[in-house]
């Protein structure tokens, strides 16, 4: 049997498609909690200055921890689940969503922000009607490179019985797939990632219309 | 006038940290309807005195009252939902399109649609903004036009108050000229109370009914009109601060229908050409004015009489710059400098003459 | 190990279990030969290392060829992405199927491992310099132009040491991430501190699988702490006393495995 063995995959698209289907889900999931968890976080460094490097030390070392460490120091606690996957996956997404956040919120002009004050905004108002929406382009380049970055995660997950398409790459390796299925979950999970920054891409342009013209260089 | 607006009382502000008070004791009244421009060197803590007016900075001491509240005793949002702020650098919202930035309070003011958009049309022709410019973001626009959203954005929910930090320090001098004539035309029409700061002098000679001259520390050193402030500056600071040119920047500030004017030799065309050689050789111009029924035909010298019974056989030519009674004393004095005959003809309307500005009559205005 | 397998779980409060660890540790079984902790760290050091030495040699000139004459930018830009969107997981198993295993090489130069981890090591190390080369003011390179340095002295007096702290930051970002992946090297049977976690799920031994882990965590953190403080020292300084600023490390590819 050569190694194209284009039959299996043409056979086994059921089994293709819900790997993918899982590969999404777990990136949605991750990505949604992570962003659950970073936003108070992010408004609370954002508004007391002192929290931020302790914020930042934590989640950076969170970051630090290789993935399938993290998961392997769960595993005793939550077993092989999507618990612990998504325990590992969330962890990694906090560090860049925060930064992110942190300094897109604190990119808004000084002259802006007193403008608005003295137009009569609250504290809260220049916060949501102005910071917020300025910071939009930052804070979904953070989302864009989360999300890429926990794509390629998931696979490792396969290691503890999940993994999406990780679980096509290592069965291809173990020989309970045919070697095909490597290149397939590769293949898919580079599309994946492509096509994930592309729509994030295209949701922050039409969130943020006065941004189309100026481009801008942004803090990943 | 006399109305008072904005009273300050005592006002003291000490920034923590900082060994010298921003503002010492400053105590200043502002009339209704009147343009106060705070003017010094920097450190005088004009600024200062000026955010202080809607609680962007809060004094350390002293009362502030507008409209005759005690500002502290006030929800600072209100209080600054009734005041136009305009900033040098004007801090409009980036994501937010120029009507979008000019209805900005009207909206927090819960104002529905259509009253909105028929106060940002008003405002855009108030302003002179191309009503195209208003679907546009503040990037696409240039320096002026974005000084010109930024007033009308002030302006929107007419505020009986603005306040006016540099607002035209930021673009070239020709835009910030025009700026200012179409804010004072603006102003003449509206009449708000307005307080203005700036660092420099000549704005605030334009743009001022009274001045309010800092030193450091928020020392007041002289709160008066303009021209008063040019004629009796009340110490050397002022003095210095107002520059060696004081006499000519006053003469800005005195319009040609304020003085009198020398008549000049004039003649009519009937007069014969002999009347018109005598006044020639004695009014020590060497030419005379022709008026037919009081408007101005031209002038003549002898030369163009030469051989001629009459002046009307003669053909007057035209003064090239002449002076109109509402212009200052300084487009007078530059006609007079720049013309071949050094002195600058004046007329009213329709070439009605009025008389003649000489060199000699504008510098005794100067030193008076 | 399949995803049919059973779930385990265990109470965290378990006084067992951290006792277990201890115990694993305090095994000299696991200190001594060719399967204990000290050879599988230097297996995974010498992994680590080769990786991203040859990474730094292959991507450190392309890197500053690109910065210095701000030609090919959007090579930069490309591999950075792609970088960033092939999965390291995948990657070993397609280096596996184009080089084999390798079960001739010792356990720490499996030819597939080295050539997965330095591909990884790639896009940091080659953004970072070429992000460093090409900011440098371009006020001062004029200046130094016109005062008659070769481009070549240029390169060298004036882009690489004001550039040298985000090269340092990128090939940081690289040994981390590359340390964190030949964790991976266990999967495909080579050596590593991963084989403690990996023979840990292949026997159910879970005290092994949070040793091996806790290990694998420790070296991740002392590779990112003592590279900083290498990236510290070749900050050049600009003001007396003070060394620059170091720029905080871009995570211009997310933490691999």
């Amino acid at each position: 049997m050569s190694f194209w063995n284009w039959e299996w995959v043409g056979t086994h698209l059921d089994l293709i498609g819900e790997k993918l289907g899982e590969h999404l889900w777990l990136t949605l999931l991750a990505v949604g909690f992570g962003l659950v968890v970073s936003f108070p976080l992010a408004i609370l460094a954002h508004r007391r200055a002192r929290t931020y490097p302790a914020i930042t030390w934590v989640t950076g070392l969170l970051y630090t921890i290789p993935s399938l460490a993290l998961f392997a120091l769960l595993v005793p606690f939550t077993g092989l689940s999507t618990l612990t996957a998504e325990i590992g996956l969330v962890s990694y997404t906090l560090l860049i969503l925060i930064r992110n956040a942190v300094t897109g919120l604190g990119g808004t002009p000084e002259d802006v922000k007193e403008a608005a004050r003295a137009m009569g905004y609250s504290e809260r108002g220049v916060l949501w009607r102005v910071e917020l929406p300025l910071a939009l382009p930052v804070i979904v380049a953070g989302i864009r490179i989360a999300t890429v970055t926990t794509i390629g995660l998931v696979t490792v997950t396969a290691l503890i019985g999940k993994g999406g398409l990780g679980a096509l790459m290592l069965g291809g390796f173990r020989r309970l797939y045919p070697q095909i299925a490597i290149l397939v979950g590769v293949a898919l999970s580079v599309a994946l990632a492509v096509a994930a920054d592309r729509v994030l891409l295209w949701a922050q342009r039409a969130l943020t219309p006065w941004a189309r013209r100026t481009r801008s260089v942004t803090a990943t | 006038m006399g109305d008072t607006m904005i009273s300050l009382r005592h006002v003291a502000k000490r920034f923590p940290g900082t060994r010298t008070p921003a503002v010492r004791d400053l105590s200043l009244d502002v009339d209704r309807g009147e343009t106060v421009v705070l003017v010094g060197p920097s450190g005088c803590g004009k600024t200062t005195t000026m955010k202080m007016i809607n609680r962007l900075i809060e004094p350390t001491s002293g009362t502030i009252e507008v409209d005759g509240t005690d500002v502290m005793a006030q929800d600072p949002v209100r209080l600054r939902r009734g005041m136009g702020y305009v900033i040098q650098s004007i801090g409009l919202m980036p994501h937010r399109t120029v009507a979008q930035n000019i209805a900005t309070v009207p909206r927090l003011e819960g104002w529905d649609d259509a009253r909105i958009d028929r106060r940002v049309r008003e405002l855009a022709a108030t302003l002179r903004l191309d009503e195209e410019l208003l679907d546009r973001y503040p990037a696409e626009l240039s320096g002026g036009q974005r000084q010109r959203v930024g007033v009308a954005r002030a302006l929107a929910v007419d505020p009986p108050v603005m306040l006016m930090d540099e607002p035209f320090a930021a673009v070239d001098p020709i835009v910030r000229a025009v700026l200012q004539d179409q804010f004072l035309d603006i102003q003449r029409r509206l009449r708000k109370t307005i307080v203005f700061v700036t660092h420099d002098i000549d704005e605030a000679i334009k743009m001022a009914d009274r001045i309010a001259i800092l030193n450091l520390g928020g020392v007041l050193e002289q709160h008066a009109p303009p021209e008063e402030i040019l004629r009796e500056p009340a110490n050397a600071f002022v003095e210095e601060f107002v520059g060696a040119e004081r006499g000519l920047k006053r003469l800005a500030l005195i319009k040609v229908s304020e003085i009198d004017v020398d008549e000049g030799p004039v003649v009519s065309p009937e007069d014969d050409a002999e009347k018109a050689r005598a006044l020639i050789r004695d009014g020590g111009f060497g030419w005379v004015s022709v008026l037919e029924d009081g408007e101005l035909l031209g002038w003549v010298d002898e030369a163009m009489l030469e051989g001629k019974a009459r002046v009307s056989d003669a053909t007057p030519r035209r003064f090239s710059a002449y002076v109109t009674a509402e212009d200052s004393l300084r487009q007078a004095l530059d006609s007079i400098v720049t013309s071949r005959t050094n002195v600058a003809v004046v007329v009213t309307e329709g070439q009605r003459y009025r008389g003649i500005l000489t060199l000699e009559r504008v510098s005794r205005e100067i030193v008076s | 190990m399949g995803p049919e397998d059973s779930e385990r779980h265990r109470d965290m409060s378990e006084p067992g279990f951290f006792s277990e660890v201890v115990e694993w540790f305090a095994d000299p079984l696991h200190w001594e030969g060719s399967f204990g902790v000290p050879s599988r760290l230097v297996e995974h050091l010498i992994m680590s290392g080769v990786s991203v030495l040859a990474a730094s040699i292959l991507a450190l000139p392309v890197g500053m060829y690109i910065g210095h004459s701000r030609r090919l930018e959007t090579l930069v830009v490309s591999v950075a992405n792609l970088g960033r969107a092939i999965p390291s997981f995948g990657l070993i198993f397609l280096a596996v199927l184009v080089m084999g295993l390798g079960l001739d090489f010792p356990a720490s130069l499996r030819p597939a491992a080295l050539f997965a981890l330095t591909l990884l090591a790639i896009p940091p190390i080659l953004t970072n310099t070429y992000v460093g080369i090409q900011g440098v003011d371009p006020d001062t390179l004029e200046a130094a132009r016109g005062m008659g340095l070769t481009e070549g002295q240029v390169l060298r007096g004036l882009e690489l040491p004001l550039a040298a702290p985000l090269i340092m930051g990128g090939i940081r970002t690289a040994a981390v991430q590359v340390v964190a992946t030949a964790t991976l090297a266990a999967v495909i049977g080579g050596g590593g501190l991963g084989r403690f976690i990996l023979d840990g799920f292949a026997t159910g031994d879970d005290a092994q699988i949070f040793a091996g882990a806790l290990l694998v965590a420790l070296l991740a953190v002392l590779t990112e702490v003592s590279l900083g403080l290498l990236q510290r020292a070749v900050s050049p300084r600009t003001s007396p006393g003070r060394r620059r600023e170091v720029p905080e490390p871009t995570p211009v590819a997310g933490p691999a495995a």
